[in-house]
């Protein structure tokens, strides 16, 4: 009894989740674009260009967030160089905006500014076809995607897992980051791509554009949590469980634990280079230090906070704990470290379901209340504890690792 | 539950949205003027940038304390962007369009810069950058009070070329690799070309960033220095790279007098954390150094020393000034100036008032601000480094010199000084 | 130049005739000028003057930065006492505001060149014989020195002496106007293995517009002859130095990584606040380092030898007190381990920051690890990394005999192989943990006090090493001392070929790459642990 994939996307939400996603749309869509550009800057309900690109950003955090989640909360794998693939769509979508500039740089000439003073006289090849919108599209989803296939493909035939798979993906984004620091590289150095002037004819610093690229934002990142629900709902998602909790029985089943964990690995991959390009034109600046390693690791935390194994978690990760630090920053410039350092023991320690884990308990406990409650009001009845241990799906990823 | 869950995302998402737009529609108040200070305080770049914010407060507090701006007091207004460049932008948008600052004091390295660029010219703000930085870059919205490659780097070189530095015939091109090093460097050869050095006398060697082991790289600028002729090394090392390079360089025995090595990065506030032994008289060159002798000195360091105090910053006692501090120092003043002369805060009229202001700074000479490039008119100071990491100076341009943001060493800049 | 050329040689030609006389007022005036010209014009005056005594004096204090002017009156400051410069009387009282007098490199040298040559006459053979070395090393201009070294190698008894002022007599009269004088010096250098003499003989091949440098084409020949000599034996001393330089990184990798490699080896932990480790290592010896100044200057050369101890005890404290605090509910779960374990990094670094400020703090090499030891002339090997490649050797060795000779060790060596069985023995798996995460962290306080003689100590320094230490751990092979020596070395020795070859950003990248695609190859790293894994 197999149901088209259109169907089990629809079955993978339920009516309730439709409504919720239909409703968050029409606010990106209708309602922040209204309250942005109709309302006069002195309304309280009027949205400022600040908010909108720094929730705009934060979403895109979000998308590769529940990217990590993928891989991490269902498939076992904590990859520590996932900035590498945000960064290569990024630089992949840069390299259209950069061409779009055309002839309004410093120098006016056809080649990007750090071209004309380094001297170059013709653009590299890899930058063939970059002023065409489309294929600069493909190229944040392929090259991440590529990189990632044969980085997984040989790691995951070698059966490199747990903590070795982690450093070594930390490896491979230090290196990148050197790659892209050299100016010879072509991308600009650790200046990057910046001073961006249109996308697709239109001013890139205009409200209506901004408005659409927050629209689209909002929209990726439905789209991702969609998707990531068919995929975890379908029997690709039960046996990719499977194999975080116990990859050599599976393997012992009959299952190659390559295939999916390569899948998910790639896609996870390419919906990370698809929000670096979203990225990219909202905050206005595209350079290696999104490669660090030290970026790579805030992702995980994102997810950590958020909720491993729960595909809303990573979203309120992403928003919390970058919203934090916006505050931070701006009131205690100091103490943002020891924020961040202790919410990533505090979490790990303490909530190992996240936030949303810990919503689960505390509903959970209050269950449990009204449950003793109701026991005490029929004496005779039993203790109903089950609720006591709400396991959420995605439980320790230790298993998998332990022999590492 | 599932459902029940994305509800709750939706009204979240819609709440911090009304919640940040909302922040936006908070009145400011008439009776002070924001200044916004934009320094990492957190990060990679905290080292540095650190005692620039002091110094920004500590400028503010002095024109408070002399009546204000306009019969207005200053209110400073600091944000941290934690080294962090997309950081930059978003702090630069919040200090424009949250907190209206009528400008702001901040930036260090150009890739920081250039990452808040689109958003000063977008909401036509004013920017004050006060770091040294390869040029190639001038625009409406921002002033540059550090030096551009011709006050600083191709003053050091000739000074390296002459009897009294040594007359040098062979140049190392030493530095970290990124885009200051890279630039400053192709100027240099260029330079270097045109006094008729040849290429096979240039060699050009770069590190990546926080790179530690400088054992191959000495080891090879003395093979090249063994060749013949006055060898000379030009470093465009990044911060943390110098402590490893200069140990490496005095371990191995290249003394200055022998190979003498000239920094575009190294002043007092990055020797503070040096063993200056080994450096001793190697090279530096800048618009300001604190041993500088003139009363506007004497003043600035004792201001800055009591300020250190009263902040209770770490090592108080041994606090040290340096080159961005007194740029940093010299813009809040001429921008005031400007200020007053405007009678207006207006960003276009600040700009235009700008043009061909004068300030007494502490190097002791009086700088002036080019009526058409932005850029300051700096004296140039060679020093060599002593054992107390303060400087000798053993040269200076006889006056400031006007800045050349476009080196006429790239071509294609033919022409292009000024806005 | 021409001017100042020839200004020199009248003075060495009067220089035979000058002594006794009191010092040129002419003299005094032109070093306090601010003009270079006529402070150059001055020093070359008072080297001419060599013999009289006060012009000694001068030099001595012009050498010592000790000179200063006070109006008209040239100083000289030594101690409490202010000299006259001219007379020597000492001056009661002081002048007010004596402004000092600096020098510059290339003044500097010529000082500093003619103090050499003036000492070259001294009676103490040791004096003579630095003085000698000083000049090979850098002679300055030959034609000045020629008639001081003719008089000093008649007078000279001391054969080593002898030696080195013939190899200069050579160097000298490569100047000289007489072709059979220069082939004959050309010929007598070629026997050397200095750089600097293959620099000068480079020099005669040089052209100046269209004529030679040096016009005699036999000479010429003979030149490239004996710069052909220098080479080989140059190359020789190049590919030692190369090698050394990979040990010595190698050992410093050793050093960061060897805590790791027992703390990931026994628990299966990532601690990714091993680098902070390091940190607190460096942060010990400086703080050592204002303890000694403050309380037991004399001994002040001696700190890095009392921070050893303590920089391990205290390194050993911090990883103690995460392991309990942190580490220990994780166990079982590497991947939060890791996250934990970055949280308290940077909870530690901005301790670091607030307590020591943001700035990064000085370290000195102490006066013994300050300098090299000259193994040829183009080969000198620096103390602070021979001490350091000895110190990790000896660590090493501790560690080694730690593992394999006490019970801790044995009990370290259990928990590693088979942790249930080790436990069910009687092994107290979860002290053992403690103990042994104690003594990871207290060995990479030892690399940071490493650190600190070659590197900048501040609150991100160990970020820097983090991933190194990882890549030694992972390519050696998990809980493997053997492994991870072979690896720390190789990756050093293979890097500094690399840089050599590529450049160092490139090198870099190269050896990471290498290292992924390794562990591709062998997950288990060089050397895989025997044992029965199943998970």
């Amino acid at each position: 009894m197999r149901t088209p994939a259109s169907m089990r996307l629809v079955a993978g939400l339920g009516p309730k989740g439709w409504l919720a996603i239909a409703a968050v749309a029409l606010v990106a869509w209708v309602g922040v674009p209204l309250a942005h550009l109709m309302l006069p800057e002195s309304h309280p309900l009027h949205v400022s260009t600040y908010a909108i690109t720094l929730l705009g950003k934060i979403l895109c955090y979000a998308v590769v967030a529940v990217a990590m989640d993928l891989i991490w909360g269902f498939g076992g794998i904590l990859s520590l160089g996932h900035g590498l693939f945000f960064a290569l769509g990024g630089y992949s979508f840069g390299m259209y905006l950069m061409r779009q500039i055309g002839r309004e740089g410093s120098y006016q000439s056809d080649l990007p500014d750090f071209m004309v003073f380094l001297d170059w006289k013709e653009l590299p090849w890899y930058w063939a076809g970059t002023d065409s919108f489309l294929w600069c599209l493909l190229l944040a989803m392929a090259v991440p995607g590529v990189i990632a296939f044969i980085f997984g493909y040989f790691a995951f035939r070698s059966r490199i897992k747990g903590v070795y798979f982690s450093i070594i993906t930390q490896a491979l984004t230090y290196a990148a980051m050197l790659f892209f620091f050299r100016n010879e590289t072509g991308f600009g150095g650790n200046n990057g791509f910046t001073d961006f002037k249109r996308i697709l004819g239109y001013s890139i610093t205009a409200p209506e554009t901004r408005v659409v690229l927050f629209g689209l934002s909002v929209s990726l990142l439905l789209a991702t949590i969609v998707l990531g629900k068919a995929l975890i709902a379908s029997k690709f998602g039960k046996v990719l469980t499977a194999i975080r909790d116990a990859e050599n029985r599976v393997m012992f089943i009959g299952y190659n634990p390559l295939h999916y964990k390569l899948f998910i690995w790639t896609l996870s991959a390419m919906l990370c280079g698809l929000a670096g390009a979203l990225y990219v034109p909202q905050v206005g600046i595209i350079n290696p230090s999104e490669m660090s390693v030290a970026n790579s690791i805030e992702i995980a935390i994102w997810v950590a906070v958020g909720g491993r194994g729960t595909l809303i978690g990573p979203v309120f990760g992403a928003g919390i704990v970058n919203l934090s630090k916006t505050w931070f920053t701006t009131s205690f410039p100091e103490y943002w470290l020891f924020f961040l350092g202790l919410l990533f023991i505090l979490v790990t320690l303490y909530l190992p379901q996240g936030v949303v884990g810990l919503w689960a308990k505390i509903k959970a406990r209050k269950a449990e209340k009204a449950a003793l409650a109701e026991a005490r009001a029929s004496v005779a009845a039993p203790r109903a504890p089950a609720a006591a241990d709400a396991k959420m799906p995605g439980g320790a990823a230790a298993t998998v690792a332990k022999g590492a | 539950m599932q459902n029940r869950r994305s509800f709750i995302k939706a009204a979240v998402l819609s709440a911090s949205i009304a919640a940040i737009g909302g922040l936006s529609a908070s009145a400011y108040a008439a009776d002070t003027i924001k200044v916004g200070i934009l320094h990492s305080l957190s990060g990679t770049m905290a080292i540095s940038e650190t005692a620039l914010k002091e110094t920004a407060l500590m400028t503010i507090e002095e024109i408070n304390a002399k009546g204000g701006v306009l019969g207005k007091k200053l209110e400073p207004v600091v944000v941290d962007p934690a080294s962090d460049w997309p950081k930059f932008a978003e702090k630069a948008r919040q200090l424009l369009s949250q907190d209206k600052v009528a400008v702001t004091f901040g930036c260090w390295t150009s890739v920081s810069r250039k990452s808040v660029l689109p958003v000063y010219k977008e909401l036509n703000g004013l920017l004050f950058y006060p770091v040294q930085y390869e040029g190639e870059e001038l625009e409406k919205n921002v002033f540059y009070t550090g030096a551009a490659p011709n006050q600083q780097a191709i003053p050091a070189v000739e000074y390296l070329m002459s009897k009294e530095g040594g007359s040098a015939k062979r140049f190392v091109l030493l530095g970290t690799d990124y885009v200051y090093p890279r630039t400053t460097n192709k100027i240099l050869r260029a330079f270097l070309h045109s006094k008729g050095v040849k290429d096979e006398d240039i060699m050009e060697e770069y590190t990546p960033f926080g790179h530690s082991d400088y054992q191959t790289i000495i080891a090879k600028i003395k093979k090249f220095a063994g060749e013949g002729k006055k060898t000379a090394v030009i470093s465009t090392i990044n911060g943390d790279s110098n402590v490893p390079f200069y140990k490496e360089l005095g371990n191995a025995g290249l003394k200055a007098k022998d190979v003498p090595v000239v920094a575009f990065s190294v002043g007092e506030e990055e020797l503070r954390g040096v063993d200056a032994k080994p450096l001793v008289g190697h090279l530096a060159a800048w618009n300001y150094f604190m041993s500088v002798k003139n009363p506007e000195n004497d003043k600035f360091i004792k201001m800055y020393r009591d300020w250190a105090k009263k902040a209770k910053l770490p090592k108080a006692e041994s606090v040290v000034t340096n080159d961005p501090m007194e740029a940093t120092y010299v813009g809040i003043h001429m921008w005031a100036q400007a200020v007053e002369k405007a009678k207006s805060t207006d960003t276009d009229k600040v700009i235009a008032a700008m043009a061909g202001q004068t300030f007494k700074a502490p190097s002791g000479f009086t700088l002036k601000m080019d009526e058409t490039n932005h850029h300051l008119h700096k004296p140039v100071f060679i020093g060599e480094i002593k054992a107390d990491g303060q400087f000798n100076t053993v040269w200076k341009t006889k006056g400031p010199i006007r800045a050349q943001p476009w080196s006429p060493f790239i071509p294609g800049n033919e022409g292009k000084q000024k806005l | 130049m021409k001017r100042i050329l020839s200004l020199l040689c009248l003075v060495a030609a009067l220089w035979a005739g000058s002594a006794g006389a009191a010092l040129d007022p002419a003299i005094l005036k032109g070093l306090a000028s601010d003009d270079f010209d006529a402070k150059q014009a001055a020093v070359a005056g008072l080297a001419a003057a060599g013999d009289d005594a006060d012009a000694q004096r001068l030099l001595k204090a012009l050498s010592d930065d000790a000179v200063a002017v006070a109006g008209e009156r040239l100083l000289i400051v030594a101690g409490d006492q202010v000299l006259d410069a001219a007379s020597g009387a000492a001056l009661k009282p002081a002048p007010a505001n004596p402004e000092s007098i600096s020098l510059n490199n290339s003044l500097r040298q010529q000082v500093d060149g003619a103090l050499a040559a003036l000492r070259l006459f001294s009676t103490d053979t040791a004096e003579r014989l630095a003085a000698a070395r000083l000049l090979l090393a850098d002679m300055g201009d030959g034609a000045v020195l020629m008639p001081l070294l003719d008089k000093a190698l008649a007078h000279e008894q001391d054969p080593v002496i002898k030696d080195i002022l013939v190899r200069l007599h050579a160097q000298a009269s490569l100047g000289s106007p007489d072709a059979t004088v220069r082939l004959k010096a050309v010929q007598e250098l070629g026997g050397s293995a200095s750089p600097a003499v293959k620099a000068l003989l480079l020099g005669l091949l040089d052209k100046q517009g269209e004529d030679f440098v040096e016009p005699d084409e036999k000479v010429r020949l003979a030149a490239q002859t004996a710069i052909k000599a220098i080479d080989g034996r140059l190359a020789w001393s190049d590919t030692a130095g190369q090698i050394f330089t990979g040990i010595s990184l190698g050992s410093i990798l050793l050093l960061a990584a060897l805590g790791l490699a027992i703390t990931y080896g026994v628990m299966g932990v990532i601690n990714m606040a091993h680098g902070e480790l390091l940190m607190v290592g460096a942060y010990s010896a400086y703080a050592m380092q204002a303890l000694f100044r403050a309380r037991f200057p004399e001994f002040v050369d001696y700190y890095v030898l009392a921070a050893v101890p303590v920089a391990f005890f205290v390194a050993a404290a911090v990883g103690m007190a995460m392991e309990r605090a942190v580490i220990r509910h994780l166990y079982g779960r590497p991947l939060e381990t890791l996250l934990a374990t970055w949280g308290l990094s940077l909870v530690l670094i901005q301790a670091a920051r607030l307590l020591f400020g943001a700035q990064n703090v000085e370290v000195a090499n102490p006066a013994w690890m300050s300098g090299g030891v000259q193994l040829a002339d183009n080969l000198s090997l620096p103390w602070n990394r021979l001490v350091i490649v000895a110190f990790s050797g000896f660590v090493l060795l501790v560690v080694w005999l730690m593992m394999n000779k006490t019970r801790l060790g044995m009990f370290v060596r259990a928990v590693t192989q088979n942790r249930p069985m080790a436990g069910c023995v009687g092994v107290p798996t979860a002290r053992i943990d403690t103990l042994a995460f104690g003594i990871g962290s207290g060995i990479a306080g030892l690399g940071g006090v490493a650190l600190s003689q070659i590197a900048n100590v501040g609150p991100d320094m160990g970020q820097g090493y983090i991933v190194d230490s990882f890549m030694v751990v992972v390519l050696g092979g998990v809980g493997q001392l053997a492994g991870a020596v072979w690896a720390a070395l190789g990756l050093g020795v293979v890097t500094k070929f690399l840089e050599g070859w590529a450049g160092a950003v490139i090198a870099k990248i190269l050896v990471l790459v290498f290292i992924i695609i390794f562990i591709q190859k062998r997950p288990q790293g060089l050397f895989a642990l025997k044992g029965r894994f199943v998970d």
